[in-house]
C-alpha cells in the first residue's frame, strides 16, 4: 500500500514534472536552432502543402505496404491500440477527469480486453522482426530496444493488473503506474519524443517539397 | 585533432537547422527508407540504408544540440568523431547516394533525409572527405568555367556549326533578349543536336533568346561535393550575366541538378532573390505549347517511355510537362513502374558520375533500371538530363539493350516541327 501511495503520489508528481520540462526543453532546443527563410521563388504554397503532409504521411502508401507490411500493419496496430487503451479504458478516464477536471465515455472492458492483446502481439511482433530483418537490425542501438521495453511494460503490466493474479492487486496496479512514470521520464530524451516531433518534421518536409510544386 | 577535421566537424555544427533537429528527434530506425533506395535494394547492404549515411551528422547534432548529448561529450563518455569513420562515410555519402530524393519522399515521420545527406556533404568536402573525381570537376568548374573543361571556344566551334546546318543564326550576347538559354557542358561536347533543337523551336515559335558568353554552362560541381561557397560562386557568374543582359528569363537546360542548383539553391547560396524567373526548357517549352507557340507535325511511331530525371521531377516539381510535350509527337507513349516523382534514379546523379571509384556501384544499381525497362518494349527511351541520357546510354550497353535509343525530349520534338513557310 505505501509502493501504491509513493507512486500515485510524489512519484507520479516528479514524473509528470521531468515528463512536461523535458519536452519543452527539447522543443526549445529544436527551435532555437532556428532555420533561414528560403529565398527561391515558390511555385506553390509551402504551407499548404506542410499541413497536408502531416496529416498524409499517417496514411498507408502502396510502396511502403509493399515493401514492409509487417511495420506497416503492426505498426498501425500498436500506435491505435496503445492510444485507444490509454484514453478510453474505463479508469484511466477516472483518472484523467481527476487530473483534468473533465472526462469522456470509455470503450467497453472487453474491447479493451481485445486491443490490449493486439497491441501487446502488435509490439512482440515489432521486436522480432527488427531483431531478424537486416536492415531493422543493423540500424538498432540499445535505445531502440530500451524504448521498446518502456513502451511494452505499461500495456502488459496494465493487463496483469486487470486478469492475472500473480501477486495481490494493489502491488501489480503500483507496478503499472511505476511502468507508466518511466516511459513517461524516458520520453523527452529518447526517439519517443518522435511523438511530438513527427508532426514538426512531415511539416517541414512537406513544406520544403510542396513549395517547389511536388505533392507527395 | 588535424586541422581538417575541426573544419569538418564546424561544419557538421554549422550545417544543423531547426529541421534537422526534428528529423533526428523524430527517427525511429524503421528501415522503411532502406527499401526506397537503389543503392540498398540493388545491393541489399543494410549500410546503404539513407538515414545510416547521416550518422556523421546526427553524432554532431546530438553532441552540440541536445542536453544529455552536450553532458555526456563534456564529461567525455561519447565518441567523438573521427577522420576514419569520415573516410569510411565518405563512400556512402558520396558513391552510395546520388541525392536522389525516393527516402525523404516515404519516410513516414516525415524526415528529409536527402536534405541531412546535401547538408552533410558540406562537412565532408570541408574535412576534406570527399572523392577525387568531384574535387577535380569542381576545380575544373571555377578555374575553366566547366566541370568537364568545355571553354567558350567549344560552344563558338559549335555554334558555328549549327549555323551552317540550320542556316539560321544563333544569337550570343544579345542584349535585352527575353531568354538567356544556358547549356550543360555534355551538351555542348556530347549532345551538340541540342543547339540546333532549341535554335529551330524558338526560331519557329519566334522566341526572343540568347546565349551568354560568360555564362554558357549551367552545371555546378559545387552543390554535388558540397561546397556552399564554390557553388555559390557558380550561381553568381549566371546571375551576373544575365542581369548584365537585362533577360526576364533564364532557361536551364536538360540537365537535373543544374536545375536545382539555380532554381532552388541559387538564391539562398548568393544571399539574395534574382531580378529574373528560373525556368527549365521544358517549362518554357510547355508555355509555348500551350500558347500555340509551339507546334508539331507528324508523330513518332516507335514505342516511347520517359525517365525522370530525380532533380526535376522529384526534386524540381516539373512533372506533368515533359508528358503534355511527349503527347504531342508520341503515339505509343508508355510509363514506367514508379514513374512521375516516385521514379527511380539512373544511378548517376548527385555527383557520383563524376565520381570514378563509384563506377562498379553504379553500374550495378542501373538493375533498377533495367528491371523497369524489362518488359515495357520501348524502342526509344526518352528523358530531360543530359547526365541521364550519359548514365542511360552506359547502364543499356553494359546489359546488351543497346537497341532502346535514349534521346532528349528536346531534340525529340525539333524533329517534329512543321515545315518552315
Amino acid at each position: 500500500m505505501e509502493f501504491l501511495n509513493w507512486v500515485r503520489g510524489p512519484g507520479l508528481e516528479y514524473a509528470t514534472v521531468i515528463f512536461l520540462v523535458g519536452i519543452l526543453m527539447r522543443f526549445l532546443e529544436m527551435w532555437l536552432i532556428g532555420r533561414k527563410p528560403d529565398l527561391s521563388r515558390p511555385r506553390a504554397s509551402a504551407s499548404r502543402a506542410g499541413w497536408r503532409a502531416v496529416w498524409r504521411r499517417s496514411l498507408p502508401s502502396e510502396g511502403l505496404m509493399k515493401n514492409s507490411p509487417l511495420v506497416m500493419i503492426a505498426g498501425y496496430v500498436f500506435h491505435i491500440g496503445f492510444l485507444l487503451v490509454l484514453l478510453f479504458y474505463v479508469p484511466h478516464i477516472h483518472f484523467f477527469k481527476d487530473v483534468l477536471g473533465f472526462g469522456w465515455s470509455g470503450l467497453p472492458t472487453p474491447v479493451i480486453n481485445f486491443l490490449s492483446i493486439l497491441t501487446i502481439a502488435a509490439l512482440v511482433a515489432l521486436l522480432i522482426h527488427r531483431l531478424i530483418d537486416p536492415v531493422r537490425r543493423f540500424l538498432s542501438t540499445s535505445q531502440d530496444y530500451i524504448v521498446w521495453a518502456v513502451t511494452t511494460l505499461p500495456v502488459v503490466t496494465g493487463y496483469m493488473a486487470m486478469h492475472m493474479d500473480v501477486m495481490p492487486y494493489t502491488t501489480m496496479l503500483a507496478l503499472h503506474i511505476l511502468s507508466v512514470e518511466i516511459l513517461m521520464v524516458v520520453f523527452p530524451f529518447t526517439k519517443l519524443m518522435h511523438a511530438f516531433t513527427f508532426a514538426v518534421s512531415r511539416y517541414y518536409n512537406g513544406a520544403a517539397m510542396g513549395r517547389k510544386g511536388v505533392q507527395l | 585533432m588535424s586541422p581538417s577535421l575541426e573544419r569538418g566537424i564546424n561544419a557538421f555544427v554549422n550545417q544543423i537547422d531547426g529541421p534537422i533537429a526534428s528529423y533526428f528527434n523524430s527517427c525511429v530506425h524503421c528501415g522503411m527508407c532502406a527499401h526506397a533506395c537503389l543503392f540498398y535494394t540493388e545491393t541489399g547492404d543494410p549500410k546503404y540504408t539513407p538515414i545510416y549515411k547521416t550518422e556523421p551528422l546526427r553524432r554532431a547534432w546530438k553532441q552540440n544540440f541536445t542536453f544529455w548529448g552536450r553532458l555526456l561529450s563534456k564529461l567525455g563518455l561519447d565518441k567523438k568523431i573521427t577522420d576514419e569513420e569520415l573516410a569510411e562515410w565518405e563512400t556512402l555519402i558520396y558513391d552510395g547516394c546520388t541525392l536522389c530524393g525516393r527516402c525523404t519522399a516515404v519516410c513516414p515521420v516525415g524526415n528529409d533525409i536527402t536534405y541531412m545527406i546535401r547538408k552533410s556533404r558540406e562537412a565532408m568536402a570541408a574535412s576534406g572527405h570527399a572523392p577525387e573525381g568531384l574535387k577535380m570537376a569542381t576545380t575544373r568548374a571555377i578555374e575553366i568555367g566547366s566541370p568537364m573543361g568545355v571553354t567558350i571556344d567549344t560552344l563558338k566551334a559549335q555554334i558555328k556549326h549549327t549555323e551552317k546546318e540550320t542556316g539560321l543564326t544563333v544569337p550570343l550576347d544579345v542584349q535585352g533578349a527575353e531568354y538567356l538559354m544556358l547549356l550543360s557542358s555534355a551538351e555542348i561536347a556530347q549532345f551538340n543536336e541540342i543547339i540546333g533543337a532549341v535554335t529551330e523551336i524558338f526560331d519557329r515559335a519566334g522566341v526572343s533568346w540568347t546565349l551568354s558568353s560568360t555564362a554558357f554552362e549551367a552545371t555546378n560541381s559545387g552543390i554535388q561535393i558540397g561546397s556552399a561557397d564554390l557553388a555559390a560562386e557558380l550561381v553568381q557568374r549566371i546571375v551576373d550575366s544575365a542581369e548584365r543582359l537585362g533577360v526576364r528569363t533564364v532557361i536551364s537546360p536538360e540537365c537535373g541538378h543544374a536545375y536545382t542548383a539555380l532554381r532552388w539553391e541559387g538564391p539562398n547560396l548568393i544571399g539574395r532573390s534574382y531580378s529574373f524567373e528560373v525556368k527549365h526548357i521544358l517549362e518554357v517549352l510547355d508555355e509555348l505549347r500551350a500558347d500555340g507557340r509551339l507546334q508539331t507535325s507528324g508523330r513518332e511511331s516507335a514505342r516511347v517511355t520517359f525517365h525522370d530525371p530525380c532533380q526535376l521531377v522529384r526534386r524540381g516539381g516539373v512533372v506533368q510537362q515533359p508528358r503534355s510535350l511527349l503527347n504531342m509527337v508520341a503515339d505509343d507513349f508508355v510509363e514506367m513502374p514508379d514513374a512521375g516523382v516516385m521514379n527511380w534514379c539512373c544511378g548517376g546523379g548527385g555527383g557520383v558520375s563524376a565520381n570514378e571509384r563509384a563506377n562498379p556501384l553504379r553500374a550495378q544499381v542501373f538493375s533498377r533500371k533495367k528491371r523497369q525497362l524489362d518488359g515495357l518494349q520501348v524502342e526509344k527511351l526518352v528523358t530531360a538530363c543530359s547526365n541521364c541520357r550519359n548514365m542511360l546510354e552506359e547502364g543499356l550497353e553494359e546489359n546488351h539493350m543497346e537497341d532502346i535509343e535514349v534521346v532528349g525530349l528536346t531534340e525529340l520534338l525539333a524533329e517534329y516541327l512543321p515545315e518552315k513557310k
